[in-house]
């Protein structure tokens, strides 16, 4: 199975229903579901509802960190694509509205991709570039306002719903599934790896590890011209100056939590999605727990060090319980 | 309110006739930078209100950075124009300009933001709102609607540490505190953006019963009222009837939502800071009167019986 979900994913999964269980204890009536308008509606269904953005930024962001790269701009993309999609929704139909946005979305990637395979600039650099100039671009399509749109079509993607499942979640599933069956499916995911590992020798065995950087960064714009698809829908508007906003944080952060190494040669694209949601359990629990919001970012900063912590090689080693420690890992 | 409406119209009239006798003043404005709508908006009123008093005004923007306010002030000064407007995009490091500016005889009046107490001497006055006061009426109109009834109120608050949050919790919090039949269930941080006002309305809903329980809503800005609204219908409460709203600013689209009868109530912080600023200038330069040290603006308060649709045309164009 393409997911490696067992053996890799135990302290992931183990973390994410720790969190749950510490949202049940603040929040008895955090599992209560029902159906509200045909839609599912409860305080889980908003874990993975509003995790929805994040979750899609961190599958295109996990490809790229794979090639030892990284893409910084997936928020400003977010706007960009959020700005396209919202001023053209009511004039034009809606596939159009959503085709630009997509378009603009691999524009981006491309223009990323082609600094980072074709000049050599450094990743964290070269999307530098687009983080800063793309809220500015976003702005100018909305002239500095917020854009709102009355067409049901592309309100769908935020207020929708597939079988009771909210849209915005079954675009994350249609999105992991389809990402998973490209590079799994096929040879796609080990060259990526491959480039991430050594991206010299896997030249020289013949792997295309250009086309593999270029191609990568543009699923990433992909990935992140959804979410701004699906934040903008969410509101019906389009905020150029917080839309994603420091979300490319977040989707490092989500991808790091699902176990891949910021040096690039490995990847797991369920966990990555999985790190996501445990961002945004934590953030639902400090919501309804109703701490003062001074408290919000320390406690998540300490959950997120805990995670960490519980994947660190280094720490389980220092476990008196070696033995205990080695075995978890391996299970 | 018919006796404000005549008395603005009187105030507004008296300010025409000012303007009548001193034309021909040259204002330069260093205006912060596009940060926020309301701040395209302020720009926009700007520019209006100083060609209805035959002012010139110069705007030259920082793109929210002190050097390039200084160096504005600077410029101005050696063009020698009658009065400076200043939004400063801080409050300290201002000592030395605006003492320029004072040896060039130059006045200079604070639009929106205040500075360090130890410049007091260095500006004529500052046209400012109070936010404590924003928050205050938002807090009576709230108590007034539910009378002696017990009501819960939910809190969505700006970010964290932001003095305008700060200032505009505590005046809410001071209306209250002399009803105690009017509790603060819940108060978290929407950021004033209205994704995160969703967001934190959809907790408090879940927290909160469903929602049965929630009275009122109180938001720091319209943006995250916008939001709330949002989860509030998509959680098939009726916002404006099962939940009364309110919240500061008066932007355009919440006058639209009040229309539909989802938003009850909204503070105005008006972006015509520049009006009063202008006839406090118009009549110091022609009158030599020195205006007060702080010129407060007039925290309006909106309801569905002022004809939000018609606000609404009104205010849609400013650049909000």
């Amino acid at each position: 199975m393409a997911l490696r979900l067992p053996r890799a994913g135990t302290p992931q999964i183990l973390a994410f229903l720790a969190i749950l269980a510490v949202n049940w204890v603040v929040s008895p009536q955090f599992f209560d579901t029902r159906f509200q308008d045909g839609r599912l509606f409860g305080s889980l269904v908003d874990v993975f509802n509003r995790g929805a953005p994040v979750a899609l930024l961190s599958i295109g962001m996990a490809l790229v960190i794979a090639t030892r790269g990284i893409d910084l701009s997936v928020g400003a993309v977010m706007a960009i694509c959020g700005a396209v999609a919202a001023s053209l929704a009511d004039s034009h139909p809606l596939p159009v509205a959503l085709g630009a946005a997509l378009g603009a979305g691999l524009l981006c990637g491309l223009w990323n991709g082609l600094l980072v395979a074709v000049l050599g600039i450094q990743p964290i650099v070269a999307t530098l570039i687009l983080m800063v100039a793309g809220r500015g671009i976003a702005q100018l399509i909305t002239e500095g306002r917020i854009v709102t749109f009355s067409d049901p079509g592309l309100a769908w993607f935020g207020g929708g719903s597939v079988l009771g499942v909210p849209a915005a979640v079954a675009v994350v599933f249609g999105m992991l599934l389809l990402t998973v069956a490209l590079v799994r499916g096929t040879a796609l995911g080990l060259m990526i790896e491959a480039t991430g590992g050594n991206a010299r020798a896997s030249a020289l065995a013949g792997v295309g590890t250009r086309a593999m950087t270029l191609a990568v960064y543009i699923w990433c714009g992909l990935c992140a011209s959804l979410a701004g698809i699906v934040a903008a829908a969410d509101i019906r508007g389009a905020d150029a100056n917080n839309a994603g906003l420091w979300l490319e944080l977040d989707a490092v952060l989500a991808v790091v939590i699902g176990g891949a190494s910021l040096f690039g040669g490995r990847f797991s694209l369920g966990l990555a999605v999985l790190g996501a949601l445990i961002i945004q359990a934590m953030n639902t629990g400090i919501l309804l727990s109703g701490f003062p919001p001074e408290f919000n970012l320390i406690v998540k900063a300490v959950v997120v060090l805990a995670v960490l912590l519980v994947q660190s090689p280094a720490l389980v080693g220092i476990l008196p319980s070696r033995q205990w420690g080695r075995s978890w890992r391996r299970r | 309110m018919r006796l404000k409406t005549l008395l603005t119209a009187t105030a507004l009239a008296a300010g025409v006739a000012v303007s009548a006798q001193a034309a021909d003043l040259t204002v330069g404005f260093s205006q912060i930078g596009s940060e926020s709508g309301w701040r395209a908006a302020e720009t926009t009123v700007s520019k209006a209100e100083a060609k209805k008093r035959n002012v010139t005004l110069k705007i030259a923007d920082a793109q929210q950075k002190q050097e390039n306010q200084i160096k504005a002030i600077r410029s101005f000064i050696a063009q020698g124009v009658d009065a400076i407007f200043l939004a400063p995009v801080v409050a300290t490091g201002w000592d030395s300009v605006l003492k320029e500016a004072k040896e060039a005889k130059i006045p200079v009046v604070l639009l929106d933001r205040d500075i360090d107490p130890s410049g007091k001497d260095l500006y004529l006055t500052a046209v400012t709102s109070d936010s404590v006061h924003e928050g205050k009426v938002a807090g009576d109109w709230l108590a007034k609607q539910v009378g002696g009834k017990p009501c819960n109120v939910v809190e969505l608050q700006g970010t964290v540490g932001a003095s305008v949050a700060t200032n505009r919790k505590k005046g809410f919090d001071t209306a209250i505190a002399s009803h105690p039949n009017i509790k603060l269930v819940r108060s978290q941080t929407g950021d004033f953006t209205r994704s995160k006002g969703k967001e934190v309305m959809e907790s408090f809903i879940k927290a909160e019963g469903g929602g049965s329980s929630i009275c009122a809503v109180y938001a720091h800005n319209d943006d995250m009222m916008i939001g709330a609204i949002q989860a509030m219908k998509e959680a098939g409460l009726k916002p404006g009837k099962d939940v009364l709203t309110v919240s500061i600013d008066a932007v355009p689209d919440i006058f639209k939502a009040m229309a539909a009868g989802e938003a009850n109530a909204t503070v105005e912080l008006t972006p015509n800071m520049a009006g009063p600023a202008l006839d406090a200038i118009i009549d110091y330069k022609a009158n030599n009167k020195t205006p007060p040290k702080w010129i407060q603006t007039d925290s309006k308060l909106f309801t569905a019986a002022d004809e939000p649709m018609k606000v609404y045309e009104s205010k849609k164009d400013l650049g909000y």
